[in-house]
């Protein structure tokens, strides 16, 4: 692991949206984000990667200005989240982990209850709702109640919602988790349009894939720490190697296979419980040496690095598990 | 969206707003909600006089009536019985709203949440729920004592005067009730407020008979209750028998619960939506 955020603290702090030094979350005994630093810089992309548990979302409600921070320095849009909080949620757009929308109400109605928390006059929040409906597709259910839509409908509600005060910075906390994989690849083209568009986007996820599709740059967090930064292509170039070898065995030979194996040579071998990795820079090359050996796996696969494997070496554990 | 504060250029005048404006925002957001139910919720407000005075004032009052009505202050048990349903009445519309539409907006449908990542502080998304209590409680009031004078409960114009007063006595267990209720995770508390709360108070407090029918030593609990100084004052007003200083001595516990209870609040739901 080379030193930490590295290439994360070379936005000046004046022009970062979001600047974070040794910032602490504490509940009680119980540390949930130790002394991390980040900046987020306007129009970019910045996720915070990490498995359940890491301190991503306490981390996202510090940037929500809804949790004091425990320790160190925050400032979102030049203004301290403790004294400045109206004015600087007033600014923000924020899609919780878990929908908040009153689902007895209609899908038009959510959006003009929460225009008017911040402020808007009446006819600008009707023109919005109209566009922001068309834009997450959901115009045809406009008048319809909340509460029989599938997940997916309500997350692009949710993403409508909290686009109405046309915020400068956008908060995803894991956008699109509990969805369907063709409900989560709407909403990724979605917030790749917003993204387009120069909005502002911050996002938590435990999904790598999620993370390389929408991310500029990203953090790798991890019990509350933050493992390694960079762009999502910087950390596999630096922390993985450009292919990786997958192989499955009988499970009765898995064991005896794997040590074999490390005959092979390869940057890094990883033995997991139904698989192993072999991390190598030409994976048909790494395949035949694994035959020469006269080792035959049942499957193999030669696939590109992804963060996963990047989280893999820096935690020495799966991101999803 | 134009320029606000003087810290940072791109603010929204959204920094100056403050205090009860931001409230009045949630209090809208509980108007749109209240907009779908409004209808049942006014059948309820007028059946629910129309039964206790028909059955209690009209039916057994006949009854009590019958024994002389000295001890009810010179008046048919009809008439001393409604502005002490009143202000029973207060107290159960405050109980209802500030128990399980507290606990859904923080806990099942999470709107406070969705309003606190708004501009609006725990404290508006609570003094916004407290507006729309007040009035409800306005409005029930309102409604049942036009019941009771349509049936023929009413003596004097005091009994609008009670109307305030009956929305006071219902602010009194509206604001200490939320701010308990914000804390909760789950409803299984709000049943033993209504059976060992709410219904003591109802039948004890001097709303059936006059609390000096009680056994002596039981009577300083009755005095310690929100519900009995609502209801005597209540009674008074509307009986034309209250006197200045008796009335501001029930006036002023009234008020100051419930301004205990709005500090309670402003508290318990900062500790609960800010984590």
């Amino acid at each position: 692991m080379s030193g930490p955020p590295g290439s994360l603290t070379c936005v000046p702090a004046a022009t970062a949206l979001i600047h974070a030094r040794g910032l602490v979350k504490r509940f009680g005994e119980f540390t949930a984000v130790d002394a991390i630093d980040f900046d987020v810089s306007r129009g970019e992309a910045f996720g915070f990667l990490g498995p359940n548990g890491a301190g991503k979302s306490s981390t996202m409600r510090m940037i929500g200005c809804v949790s004091p921070p425990s320790g160190g320095g925050l400032t979102i849009l030049g203004l301290d989240p403790v004294a400045d909080g109206p004015v600087i949620r007033a600014r923000l757009g924020v899609v919780p982990q878990e929908d908040t929308l009153d689902v007895e109400l209609t899908v038009r109605e959510n959006l003009l209850v929460y225009g008017r928390y911040f402020g808007l006059p009446r006819d600008v929040i009707r023109e919005r709702a109209v566009r922001l409906l068309e834009f997450v597709q959901l115009s045809d259910r406009a008048g319809d109640q909340v509460e029989p839509l599938s997940g997916g409908m309500k997350r692009r509600l949710t993403i409508a919602r909290s686009l109405i005060n046309e915020p400068d910075i956008l908060l995803l906390d894991e956008p699109t988790t509990g969805l369907d994989p063709q409900a989560r690849h709407v909403v990724w083209d979605r917030l790749f349009r917003l993204k387009q568009q120069g909005v502002t986007l911050v996002l938590t996820t435990h999904y790598m894939d999620e993370a390389e599709q929408l991310c500029d740059r990203l953090v790798v967090m991890d019990r509350g720490k933050i493992a390694a930064g960079g762009s999502p292509r910087e950390l596999i170039d630096r922390y993985s190697t450009p292919e990786v070898l997958e192989l499955r065995f009988d499970p009765a030979e898995h064991e005896t296979a794997a040590e074999k194996l490390a005959a092979v040579p390869a940057r890094r071998r990883e033995v997991l419980a139904d698989r192993v990795l072999l991390y190598v820079t030409d994976g048909d090359a790494a395949l035949a040496s694994v035959r020469a050996l006269g080792v035959e796996p049942l499957t193999s696969l030669v696939r590109r690095s992804t963060l996963e494997d990047v989280f893999l070496r820096l935690t020495g554990r799966r991101l999803e598990d | 969206m134009a320029a606000g504060t003087a810290r940072h250029p791109a603010a929204t005048t959204d920094g100056l707003a403050s205090g009860w404006s931001l409230a009045v925002r949630q209090f809208r957001f509980w108007l749109t909600d209240y907009r779908r139910t409004w209808r049942g919720s006014i059948y309820s407000s007028l059946a629910e006089p129309l039964l206790y005075l028909g059955a209690l004032g009209l039916g057994l009052g006949r009854l009590v009536n019958q024994h002389g009505d000295t001890r009810l202050g010179g008046v048919s048990y009809l008439t001393f019985l409604a502005p002490g349903l009143l202000a029973a009445a207060g107290m159960q519309t405050a109980v209802g709203e500030a128990t399980y539409p507290v606990l859904g907006s923080v806990k099942w449908n999470k709107t406070y949440q969705a309003a606190v990542a708004s501009p609006l502080s725990p404290a508006d998304v609570f003094h916004g729920h407290v507006l729309f209590v007040t009035m409800r409680l306005a409005m029930n009031c309102t409604l049942f004592t036009a019941v009771a004078a349509a049936l023929g409960a009413v003596q004097s114009a005091g009994a609008a005067a009670a109307v305030p007063v009956a929305v006071l006595t219902g602010l009194a267990f509206a604001t200490p009730i939320e701010a308990w209720a914000v804390t909760r995770t789950k409803d299984t508390s709000f049943a033993m407020i209504y059976r060992f709360g709410l219904i003591p108070l109802f039948l004890f407090s001097g709303t059936f008979f006059p609390v000096s029918q009680l056994p002596v030593w039981l009577r300083p609990v009755a005095y310690a209750t929100p519900l009995w100084h609502g209801v005597s004052l209540c009674r008074a007003l509307s009986l034309g028998t209250a006197s200045l200083p008796a009335a501001l001595a029930h006036a002023g516990f009234l008020a100051l619960v419930a301004t205990a209870g709005l500090v309670a609040g402003n508290r318990s739901y900062r500790r609960r939506l800010y984590v």
